[in-house]
C-alpha cells in the first residue's frame, strides 16, 4: 500500500495495461527517466559488489583477504540447507531477546514506578543515573568472574546495557505528560487506575518508544560483543569458528546477519510506532 | 435524551459563595466574595486577566480550595471535585491518542457510548466520530469538548474562556450552539470570558472582578437569541466595558433606562476588554 501510492506519485504513467499504443514517446522517455531515478541510489552499491566479484576472480583479492561475492551467498546457501545457520540464529535471538525482556522489562516498570511515584524517585533515580556512566562493556572481566563464560554472562551484559535507555525514556515520557490532560482526566472523574491507562500511559508511550528503539540498536552490539568472548553456538560462534579455520566467506556470512537481524529489529520497532501512534500527526504522513 | 432532560425541570444547582478568599502565598486572588446564582441561570464573569476570574471558576470546580469562606451547590459544601460539575477549559483538552467518539464517551460506562454518539450529533459532528482530534479544526475541536461535557449531564456546565482561541465568525457559532445546548438541557452555567460582547450575549447575569472582589452585577434582560446589532445590547456592552477600563463617570452617565436611546459608538473596536 504504502510504495504502491509512492510509485503513482513518482510515475504518472499508466502501466503497461492500458496498451502501449496510447502511450506517447515522451512517456515512454519518462517513464525510463522515473526507473532511472528509482535505480540510481542503487547503482554505486551494485558497481561496488560487480567490482569486488571482478577483482576475486582474476584473483586481485586473495579469499583470505575477502571471499568472492558469490562464495559469500554460496556459503549462506550451503548454511541454510544444513539447518546450521538457523540453529545459530535461533541462539543469537533468543540470547538477544532474552536479554531485552528482562533489562527491557526492568527498565520499564522502574520507570514507571519512579516516573509515577515520587518516593520510586527519591529512593531510585539518583542511583540508576549514576550506574549509568558506567559502560556495561567494563564489565565483562567482572562478569567473567561472576558468572564465567556461559549463558548468564551474556544475558546480564545484555540486560544491563538495554536497561538504562529504557528507564531514562520511560521515566522522561511519564514526567513529561501534558499536566492539563492529566487535570482534565481528574475532573471528568476517572479512576486512578482510568486515569493511568488512558492518559498517562499513551502520553508517556511515545517515549517508551524511542527508549526501545535505542536499546534494539545497544542489544545487537552487545551481543555481538558477548558471543565473541566465547559462545557454544551462535552467530559469534560461528564466525569465530570459521575465523579458525580461514573461512572467511562463513565469517562475513556472520556479520550480515547481525546487519540482516539489527535492521529487522529496526523495522518492527518502526511499526510498533507506527500502529501505536496512529494518532500522531508526525507519523500519520508515511502512513497516509 | 431530551425527555430526560425536562423531566425533572431545575436541572441546574444553584451555587453560593460567602465570603470566599484565595490567597496563593501572600497575594490575595479572591477576597471575601458573596455570590449567589440561581439553579439554570447562565452567568458570565468578566475582568482583566489576573483579576480572580479563573481562580473563582477552579475553587467552584474543586480543582481548589478555598483559603476562608464556603461554597455549596444546592446547600451542600464544595470540597473536592464534583460528579454534577464539568468543565470546559480554554484548550479542548482532548486526548490525542483517542478517536473523537471515545473522546466524548471518556469516564461513560460502555453500555453508554450511544448517548455519545447522540451529543456529538448536537453539536454537529455526528459524522466525525471517528476522526483523531489532531484533525480537527480548533472549534471543531471545542465543540466535540462541549459534547464531552454535555454527555455526563452536568448539572452545572464551568466554561474556562473556552472560546478564547477561536476565530470571530467560529465563536459567534459556537455562541449560539452553547446558548441553545442550555436552554435545552436547562443546566446552570457559568462562564469565565474577557470578552464582553460574548459575555452579554450569552449571560443572564455579567458579574466583573476586580482586584479579588465582585464590582459590578449586571442583569441582562435582553430577548434571545441576541443581535448584536441591537442598540440596546451595543448600549450594554459599551456600560460594562467602560467599567472594565475604569471610567464609573461613563458608566453613571447612562443609567440602564437610557440606554434603548442610545445609539452608542461602534462596539467592535473595543471588544476586548484585556
Amino acid at each position: 500500500m504504502n510504495t504502491q501510492v509512492r510509485e503513482l506519485q513518482v510515475t504518472p504513467i499508466p502501466t503497461t495495461a492500458e496498451g502501449p499504443s496510447t502511450v506517447g514517446s515522451g512517456a515512454v522517455w519518462g517513464f525510463a527517466r522515473s526507473v532511472g531515478a528509482r535505480l540510481l541510489p542503487w547503482l554505486v552499491p551494485v558497481a561496488l559488489v560487480v567490482f569486488w566479484q571482478v577483482a576475486s576472480s582474476l584473483g586481485w583479492l586473495s579469499t583470505r583477504v575477502l571471499p568472492a561475492p558469490v562464495d559469500v551467498v554460496k556459503a549462506f546457501w550451503t548454511l541454510t540447507l544444513s539447518g546450521e545457520l538457523w540453529t545459530h540464529v535461533k541462539v543469537s535471538a533468543g540470547r538477544a531477546l532474552a536479554g531485552l525482556a528482562i533489562g527491557g522489562g526492568l527498565g520499564l516498570v522502574l520507570g514507571l514506578l519512579s516516573g509515577s511515584v515520587r518516593f520510586f524517585e527519591t529512593l531510585l533515580d539518583s542511583s540508576i543515573q549514576m550506574a549509568r556512566n558506567i559502560p556495561a562493556l567494563a564489565l565483562i572481566p567482572l562478569v567473567i568472574l561472576w558468572f564465567g563464560i556461559d549463558e548468564s554472562a551474556k544475558l546480564f551484559l545484555i540486560a544491563v546495557s538495554v536497561f538504562f535507555p529504557i528507564y531514562l525514556n520511560t521515566f522522561h515520557g511519564i514526567r513529561n505528560v501534558d499536566l492539563q490532560l492529566i487535570e482534565m482526566g481528574r475532573t471528568y472523574g476517572l479512576s486512578r487506575w482510568q486515569l493511568y491507562r488512558e492518559v498517562i500511559l499513551p502520553g508517556a508511550l511515545s517515549s517508551i518508544l524511542v527508549g526501545l528503539r535505542f536499546s534494539l540498536g545497544l542489544m545487537w552490539v552487545i551481543l555481538i560483543v558477548a558471543e565473541t568472548i566465547s559462545a557454544q553456538a551462535g552467530i559469534g560462534y560461528l564466525t569465530m569458528n570459521a575465523r579458525e579455520f580461514l573461512q572467511t566467506d562463513i565469517v562475513l556470512v556472520g556479520i550480515l546477519l547481525y546487519a540482516l537481524l539489527g535492521k529487522l529489529a529496526d523495522v518492527f520497532a518502526r511499526g510498533l510506532e507506527q500502529w501505536w501512534l496512529r494518532w500522531h500527526p508526525g507519523y500519520q504522513k508515511k502512513a497516509a | 435524551m431530551s425527555d430526560t432532560t425536562t423531566s425533572h425541570s431545575p436541572r441546574g444547582v444553584k451555587l453560593e459563595a460567602r465570603g470566599l478568599s484565595k490567597r496563593y502565598g501572600t497575594r490575595d486572588v479572591l477576597r471575601n466574595t458573596h455570590l449567589k446564582i440561581e439553579p439554570g441561570e447562565f452567568i458570565a464573569i468578566v475582568g482583566r486577566s489576573g483579576c480572580g476570574k479563573s481562580t473563582l471558576l477552579r475553587l467552584v470546580a474543586g480543582l481548589e480550595a478555598a483559603t476562608a469562606g464556603t461554597l455549596s451547590t444546592d446547600g451542600k459544601a464544595v470540597n473536592g471535585l464534583h460528579d454534577d460539575t464539568r468543565i470546559m477549559f480554554q484548550e479542548a483538552r482532548l486526548l490525542p491518542w483517542r478517536r473523537v467518539l471515545d473522546n466524548v464517551a471518556l469516564g461513560l460506562p460502555r453500555d453508554q457510548r450511544r448517548r455519545g454518539r447522540e451529543v456529538l450529533a448536537q453539536v454537529g459532528l455526528a459524522e466525525r466520530e471517528n476522526e483523531w482530534p489532531a484533525r480537527l479544526s480548533g472549534g471543531q475541536r471545542q465543540r466535540v469538548a462541549l459534547a464531552r461535557a454535555l454527555v455526563h449531564q452536568p448539572r452545572l456546565l464551568l466554561l474556562d474562556e473556552p472560546l478564547g482561541a477561536l476565530d470571530a465568525l467560529t465563536r459567534i457559532e459556537m455562541h449560539r450552539l452553547i446558548e441553545g445546548l442550555w436552554q435545552q438541557h436547562r443546566f446552570t452555567a457559568l462562564l469565565v470570558t474577557h470578552d464582553v460582547q460574548e459575555a452579554v450575549a450569552l449571560a443572564d447575569r455579567v458579574i466583573l472582578i476586580e482586584d479579588g472582589r465582585i464590582a459590578l452585577d449586571q442583569r441582562i434582560d435582553l430577548a434571545r437569541p441576541r443581535s448584536q446589532g441591537d442598540p440596546a445590547f451595543a448600549a450594554i456592552e459599551k456600560r460594562i466595558l467602560d467599567r472594565v477600563l475604569q471610567k464609573p463617570d461613563a458608566a453613571d452617565a447612562t443609567p440602564t433606562d437610557d440606554a434603548p436611546h442610545w445609539p452608542g459608538p461602534p462596539a467592535h473596536g473595543l471588544r476586548w476588554a484585556v
